[in-house]
C-alpha cells in the first residue's frame, strides 16, 4: 500500500483533468465492477420477497415485498438441510484441524524412519483430488453399509468420514510449514520442565500455531459446505441432505421450481459464508497463497 | 513415556498415569476403537467381507500396538489421519484403477453364483403341485422381506438371504403378525412398493435349484423353480428349448452359439477393454473427444479470463490515491464470498431462456437460448466462471503486486521505460514467479469443476444416441458422472477408466506446471 507508484509521482492532490485522467476514471470503473459484482446477489434477494414466487415474476427487481416465502422456508426441510450442513462442515473443520496438526506436528517435530518418504508420498497423493474417485467411494460406502448401518448410503456421517479422508493431503503441508517457523528450542525447553509430548502439542504447540489452525478450519469449513458431488452420492434422503444438495434440487428444475423459496433458501444459507469471508479474509487469502505455493 | 525417556526416566506421560484424567480419556476411547473395530470384524465376517474384514483387523492390531506402545510416539499423531487417509482416498483410487479393468456395473453388478442364482429368477414358473402360504411382508432396515410359517414354524428371508427360521417372531395361525427388528407391511405401504414386493424372489434355501418364494398378491406365496437348468458341471444354462448357453469367462456371460446371452452376467476382469471403448465406440468416441478438447479449453479459458480480469483490476486499484478502496475490495470479494453452488443455480436462473433476467430485462426481450445452444452454454459457463473466480485472482494478484520491490520500476523509469514496457518486461514477469503455481492449481481445479457445469446447465444439450445422458458442455468429470449414475444403464468399469484417464492428465499438468515454476525460480 505504502509502496511508491510506478511512475514516481506520488502527488495525492491532482485537480480537475488530470485527476479524471489518472484516478477519477478508477472510481467509474469501481462502480461498474461493483454492478456487475452486485447485481446477481440483489436479484436472489428481490426474487425472495417477491410475492409470486416465480421465475417470471422475479424480473422485476425489488417491485414488492413478502415475508412468506421466509416463514414457509422455516416450515419446510431447509432447517434440518441447514443443520445438516452446519454438523458436516463443522465436523469435518474441527477432524480436519485435529488430524492435519497432529500429522503436520509429528513431521515437523520427530525424526523417524520413512519420514522423508511419507512427505512425498503425501505431496504426490495431494495432487489427484480424491472426488475423482467418486465411482470407488460409492461402491466403498455401499459395502461399509452392510458392515457398519450407520455407515452407509443416506447418513451424514459418512459423508464426513469421506470428507476427512481428504483431511492429510490438503493440508497438512499447508501446516507442516507453519509448524517448522515455531522454534524447537521451546519445545525443548518445555521437555526439560518435565513436559510430555502430548503436553508440548497440546499446550504449546497448537498455541503458537493458531492462525494457521483457523485458516485451515475455515478452509475446510467453506470446501465442504459447498461441496456437491459426494454429498449427492452419498445423501439418499430428503432430510439428510445437506444445503448444497437440496437447494440443487429446488433451483435446478426450472418450470415447477419454488423459484423464490430456492432464493430465500440461498440468502440465509450464503449469509453466514459471506459473513465468515468479510470477517476473516485476510486469513483466507493467506491460507490460499501458501496452500498454492507449497503445493 | 516421553520422547527423551533415557534423559529423564521417571517421567511418565500423563495418558499412562493413573492419578490423571489423560489416563481415563485414553482408556476410554481405546475401548469404543476396539468395541467398534471388533464389532466391524465379526459383521463383515457375518457379511462375508473378507477385503474389510483385513483391513480392520490389521488397523486394530496397529491402533493398539502403537497407542499402548511406549515407542512409536510419531505414530500416535499421524495414525489417524492416515487411516483415514488410507482408506478414503488412497483405497478408492486404487479400487478406481481396478473398476477401470473390469466390467462391473448394471448387469455384471455381482460375482458369478449370484448371477447364476439371479438368472435362473429371471426366468420362472409356478411349480405345479406345491402349497401356497399366506406371506406376510416385511420392511427390514429399507429391504422387503416375506415370512411364511413352514411347519409350524416362522421363516424369513429376503433377496439376499435364504428363508432362516425366526424363533422370536409372533405367530398367529398360519400367518406371521409381528416380528422383532422389523416393520409388518400394511395394504396401502405395499401398495406403494408394488414393484419390490413382486420383483421379490426369497431363496427357499441355498440352492436355487430347490426354487424360490413369491407372490403376486401379497397375502399368499408360492413357490417357483427356474426354466432354465443349470448344469454346474459343465458350466452351462439349458433353456426349455433346449438352447445351450455356456459360460464366457471373458465377458462374464451365458453365451448360446447364436450369440444370444442370458442376463444378468457377473463381474470379470477385462482388461483394457473400457479404455478402447473411449476411443472406439461409436456412440461414445465421438462424445468424449469433443469433451476432452472443451474440458482443457474450459480450464484454460477459465484461467485466463479471472486472472486477466483480476490482475486489470489488481493494477488499476494498487494506487494509493483512489479513496475508499477498501470498500472497493470489499465489494469485489463478494463474488468469491458467496457459495458456488448457489452462484450457478442463480445464474441459471438469470439466464433462463423464457423467464430470464438478462433476456427479459437487460436484453429487451430477446430469445436468446443461453444455456440450451452448444455454443452459447459454453460462452455462458465461461462468463458465469469469469464472475465466480476472478475476485480470488484479484485478490492473490493485489498480494504479489504489493511484494514487488519498488526500485526495479525505479529503475526502469530511470532507464526510459514507458508504462506499457514497464508492465510487460518486469512486473509482469515477476508477478508470474509468484502466481503461476496459483495458475496452475486453478487449472487442475476448474478442469474438474463439476457443480459448476452440473447445476448451470447438467452437461447439456445432450448428444442424441449416446448411452448415458452426455451433452455437449459436459467436461470430463461430469461425463464420468453421468455414466455412473444417470444412464439406464451404469457402468462402472467404464466411468473408472475415465477417471483414470482424468487422473493423469490432472497429475501430469500438476507435475510438468510445478517441474515448470521451479525453473521459474531458478532464473529469479
Amino acid at each position: 500500500m505504502t509502496a511508491k507508484l510506478a511512475n514516481g509521482d506520488n502527488d495525492v492532490r491532482l485537480r480537475g483533468g488530470r485527476w479524471w485522467a489518472q484516478v477519477g476514471w478508477k472510481h467509474v470503473f469501481a462502480l461498474l465492477m461493483i454492478v456487475y459484482c452486485v447485481f446477481p446477489l440483489l436479484y436472489v434477494l428481490s426474487a425472495s420477497l417477491n410475492p409470486t414466487g416465480t421465475l417470471t415474476g422475479s424480473v422485476n427487481l425489488f417491485s414488492a415485498f413478502t415475508a412468506d416465502h421466509y416463514a414457509e422456508l422455516m416450515a419446510s426441510d431447509f432447517p434440518k438441510w441447514m443443520l445438516n450442513s452446519f454438523i458436516v462442515s463443522t465436523s469435518t473443520a474441527v477432524g480436519t484441524v485435529v488430524m492435519a496438526a497432529a500429522a503436520a506436528y509429528a513431521f515437523s517435530r520427530f525424526r523417524f524412519k520413512g519420514r522423508r518418504g511419507g512427505l512425498t508420498a503425501l505431496l504426490i497423493i495431494q495432487m489427484f483430488p480424491q472426488m475423482l474417485a467418486f465411482v470407488a467411494i460409492f461402491l466403498l460406502v455401499l459395502t461399509l453399509g452392510k458392515v457398519f448401518p450407520f455407515l452407509g448410503i443416506g447418513s451424514n456421517i459418512t459423508l464426513i468420514c469421506v470428507y476427512l479422508g481428504g483431511a492429510l493431503g490438503a493440508n497438512t503441508f499447508l501446516m507442516y510449514g507453519f509448524f517448522n517457523t515455531i522454534p524447537m528450542e521451546i519445545d525443548e525447553a518445555a521437555q526439560i520442565d518435565g513436559a510430555t509430548h502430548a503436553q508440548i502439542f497440546w499446550g504449546i504447540v497448537m498455541r503458537l500455531v493458531t492462525p494457521i489452525l483457523a485458516v485451515v478450519g475455515l478452509l475446510s469449513f467453506v470446501g465442504s459446505y459447498g461441496e456437491f458431488i459426494l454429498a449427492r452420492i452419498i445423501l439418499a434422503r430428503p432430510e439428510n441432505y445437506t444445503l448444497a444438495v437440496g437447494l440443487y434440487v429446488w433451483g435446478s428444475d426450472e418450470r415447477n421450481a419454488p423459484w423464490a423459496l430456492f432464493a430465500a433458501g440461498a440468502v440465509v444459507a450464503a449469509i453466514p459464508i459471506i459473513l465468515l469471508f468479510m470477517y476473516l479474509q485476510k486469513y483466507i487469502v493467506s491460507g490460499l497463497t501458501a496452500g498454492g505455493v507449497k503445493g | 513415556m516421553s520422547s527423551t525417556s533415557t534423559e529423564t526416566p521417571r517421567r511418565v506421560s500423563h495418558a499412562r498415569d493413573f492419578t490423571r484424567p489423560g489416563f481415563y480419556v485414553k482408556l476410554v476411547l481405546m475401548m469404543l476403537v476396539n468395541a467398534f473395530g471388533l464389532y466391524g470384524i465379526m459383521a463383515s465376517f457375518g457379511q462375508e467381507k473378507w477385503a474389510l474384514l483385513a483391513f480392520l483387523a490389521v488397523t486394530l492390531v496397529v491402533v493398539d500396538f502403537v497407542y499402548f506402545s511406549k515407542r512409536a510416539i510419531p505414530a500416535k499423531y499421524l495414525l489417524p489421519g492416515l487411516i483415514f487417509l488410507i482408506l478414503f482416498q488412497v483405497y478408492v483410487m486404487a479400487n478406481t484403477a481396478y473398476v477401470a479393468f473390469t466390467n462391473y456395473g448394471d448387469g455384471h453388478n455381482d460375482a458369478k453364483g449370484p448371477a447364476i442364482t439371479q438368472i435362473m429368477k429371471t426366468a420362472d414358473r409356478r411349480v405345479e403341485g406345491t402349497s401356497t402360504f399366506p406371506v406376510t411382508v416385511l420392511d427390514r432396515n429399507g429391504e422387503i422381506a416375506f415370512a411364511i410359517v413352514e411347519d409350524g414354524e416362522p421363516r424369513i428371508g429376503d433377496a439376499e438371504t435364504p428363508l432362516e427360521s425366526a424363533g422370536n417372531a409372533v405367530v398367529d395361525g398360519e400367518r406371521v403378525v409381528e416380528v422383532p427388528g422389523a416393520d409388518v407391511l400394511n395394504l396401502g405401504q405395499i401398495q406403494q412398493r408394488q414393484k419390490e414386493v413382486l420383483d421379490l424372489r426369497v431363496s427357499m434355501t441355498d440352492d436355487p435349484n430347490d426354487g424360490w418364494l413369491r407372490t403376486d398378491n401379497a397375502t399368499m406365496a408360492f413357490v417357483a423353480k427356474s426354466l432354465l437348468t443349470y448344469d454346474a458341471q459343465a458350466d452351462t444354462f439349458t433353456n426349455q428349448d433346449g438352447k445351450v448357453f455356456h459360460a464366457d469367462g471373458e465377458r462374464g456371460l451365458f453365451v448360446a452359439e447364436d450369440g444370444s446371452t442370458l442376463t444378468p452376467g457377473w463381474k470379470v476382469v477385462v482388461g483394457f477393454e473400457n479404455f478402447q471403448r473411449m476411443f472406439t465406440d461409436s456412440r461414445l468416441s465421438g462424445p468424449f473427444m469433443s469433451s476432452l478438447v472443451w474440458t482443457f479449453a474450459f480450464a484454460i479459458l477459465s484461467v485466463l479470463t479471472t486472472f486477466a480480469l483480476g490482475l486489470i483490476l489488481a493494477v488499476v486499484f494498487n494506487d494509493p490515491r483512489v479513496k475508499g478502496r477498501t470498500f472497493y475490495r470489499a465489494m469485489f470479494i463478494l463474488p468469491y464470498a458467496f457459495p458456488g453452488f448457489l452462484a450457478a443455480l442463480v445464474w441459471r436462473g438469470l439466464l433462463n431462456r423464457d423467464f430470464g433476467f438478462i433476456n427479459q430485462v437487460l436484453l429487451g426481450g430477446v430469445d436468446v437460448n443461453w444455456l440450451g445452444d452448444g455454443n452459447l452454454a459454453k460462452l455462458s459457463i465461461i462468463l458465469v466462471n469469469l464472475w465466480l473466480g476472478f475476485p480470488y485472482m484479484f485478490l492473490v494478484t493485489t498480494g504479489a503486486l504489493q511484494s514487488i520491490p519498488g526500485e526495479l520500476t525505479e529503475a526502469a523509469v530511470v532507464d526510459g521505460a514507458g508504462p506499457l514496457r514497464r508492465f510487460f518486461s518486469i512486473t509482469l514477469p515477476l508477478l508470474l514467479v509468484s502466481v503461476a503455481p496459483l495458475l496452475i492449481s486453478s487449472f487442475a481445479f476448474n478442469f474438474n469443476n463439476f457443480s459448476l457445469i452440473f447445476m448451470l446447465t447438467g452437461g447439456g444439450p445432450n448428444y442424441p444416441g449416446t448411452p448415458a445422458p452426455i451433452g455437449e458442455t459436459d467436461i470430463l468429470i461430469s461425463m464420468v458422472y453421468a455414466i455412473a449414475f444417470e444412464g439406464g444403464n451404469k457402468q462402472y468399469g467404464l466411468a473408472a477408466a475415465m477417471s483414470i484417464t482424468i487422473f493423469f492428465v490432472v497429475g501430469l499438468v500438476s507435475w510438468l506446471g510445478f517441474r515448470q515454476t521451479r525453473k521459474l525460480e531458478e532464473i529469479m
